[in-house]
């Protein structure tokens, strides 16, 4: 059963750089359209809060698929304009789960409590100084876990790429399948299913070490900054 | 190249058609989905000594892996080692198999809401185990979960295309074998957008309806 082990990892391996492109493409798209979509859905102006929540319950409510599909085959068609392929794909991810991600964005800015809000008018910081440095702060500690979330999501739907011939590890895993006899075909799956669990574990390393900085910056930690350590010490001494 | 109307309605019925096998797949699966993540969340709970860790280890396991894969190893892997199943038969499991995972987390989160002091009353009043589980514990417990679940099923729904890499001949394999027997296919699959958005968004706007009845969890 795992005669051919090397191989396969190898085979699959050679399909884990445009995995990782699509999902790192895609997740930091996500990130910008998340931020544009959840301000603007909190926008004071009607007409960006009309946009914004078009696009998020448009991108919600239809299939990822129909989507991908859709800027695949109907778009060149409709055009005669075929965008590079990964492209498309980073495209397509970050559209729909961006419209997730303002959701999220829209209600961690509303969880701050509004005396934060307050405090930062009666400074009369402008209000962009409110946003950036009252506002965003506090509710980004809010954001990181459900984004976390959103990131697996999204890692997970690189693998749709593969019915669109996108040669990521799920299209390489299907075309070993035809090659390789009964035993090796289990090896094969179980290979790509530990390479998607290796990369969401390592998502979710590289958020809770956001989330710590994040909540540090805020003075939420229990971890003392250096500079009082380093204080505490010439007390104790 | 541009939009024609006739072409787009004489589609509409073979969609239809094909909607029904996703609704059908969706309600399957949510079924199977329920069911399953139930067992998934009593067992965790349970605390058995290495049957509690293994169902921990498949759920984080499970649900940090695509669907796509999953669903692929099921119909296209299994049949090697005597399980041979039909694509919609294969597609329900791969569907309430992977959302169980999801759905377990969403009952042990609503059992965890039912007040300690129903717990230490049931005991009190020296109930046997079963029912304080099916007389006290999960009817506060299910309704609390009701928007959650229903949550799921809306994204189950629209997941359900992904079973056209395992032959499942749902609304947007319709689209793409119109498509391919006429060389259009903006109508059909424009529509099955279309078909989605008209089911999901109402059927979303719902569950916000029922979240702010029974609370968010």
């Amino acid at each position: 059963m795992f005669d051919n082990l090397g191989l396969i990892v190898s085979r699959l391996s050679e399909g884990l750089s445009t995995t990782v492109i699509a999902a790192v493409g895609g997740i930091a798209l996500t990130v910008v359209l998340s931020l544009v979509a959840g301000l603007g859905m909190l926008s004071p102006v009607a007409v960006l809060r009309g946009i914004s929540r078009t696009y998020v319950e448009f991108f919600r409510g239809t299939s990822e698929i129909v989507q991908l599909f859709w800027i695949f085959f109907a778009l060149p068609a409709l055009t005669g304009f075929q965008i590079v392929p990964l492209a498309a794909a980073i495209l397509v991810l970050a559209l729909n789960h961006g419209a997730y991600g303002g959701e999220i964005v829209r209600g961690a800015v509303q969880s701050v409590p509004r005396a934060q809000y307050e405090g930062a008018l009666a400074l009369s910081l402008s209000s962009r100084d409110r946003m950036l440095r009252v506002i965003l702060p506090q509710a980004l500690v809010e954001m990181l876990p459900p984004f976390n979330n959103l990131f697996i999501q999204l890692l997970k739907s690189t693998s749709l790429l593969s019915l669109v011939v996108v040669t990521e590890i799920t299209f390489i895993a299907n075309s070993l399948r035809a090659a390789l006899p009964v035993s090796e075909q289990l090896t094969v799956y179980a290979v790509l299913l530990l390479m998607y669990l290796v990369l969401s574990l390592l998502i979710t390393a590289g958020m809770r070490w956001l989330e710590r900085r994040a909540a540090a910056r805020l003075g939420r930690t229990r971890a003392t900054p250096r500079i009082n350590s380093r204080l505490h010490k010439e007390q104790a001494a | 190249m541009i939009w024609d109307w006739d072409y787009a309605i004489e589609s509409l019925p073979a969609l239809l058609r094909g909607l029904q096998v996703t609704l059908l797949a969706t309600l399957l699966g949510s079924l199977l989905a329920f069911a399953l993540g139930l067992v998934f969340a009593l067992v965790r709970r349970s605390r058995v000594p290495v049957l509690s860790q293994l169902v921990w280890a498949f759920v984080e396991f499970w649900r940090s892996t695509p669907l796509l894969v999953q669903a692929i190893l099921i119909f296209f892997v299994l049949p090697g080692f005597g399980i041979t199943l039909s694509p919609l038969t294969a597609g329900v499991v791969a569907l309430g198999l992977h959302y169980a995972c999801y759905t377990s987390e969403v009952y042990r989160a609503g059992i965890d809401a039912v007040p300690r002091g129903q717990w230490e009353a049931a005991a009190a009043l020296h109930l046997p185990r079963s029912r304080v589980w099916l007389g006290v514990v999960l009817p506060q417990a299910v309704p609390r979960v009701v928007p959650a679940l229903g949550n799921y099923v809306i994204s189950m729904f629209k997941e359900v295309p992904l079973l056209l890499a395992i032959g499942v001949v749902e609304v947007v394999t319709v689209a793409n074998q119109l498509g391919a027997q006429t060389f259009r296919l903006v109508e059909p699959l424009t529509l099955a957008g279309v078909l989605f958005l008209l089911i999901s968004y109402p059927a979303s706007l719902l569950v916000r309806r029922l979240e702010r009845r029974v609370g968010v969890l």
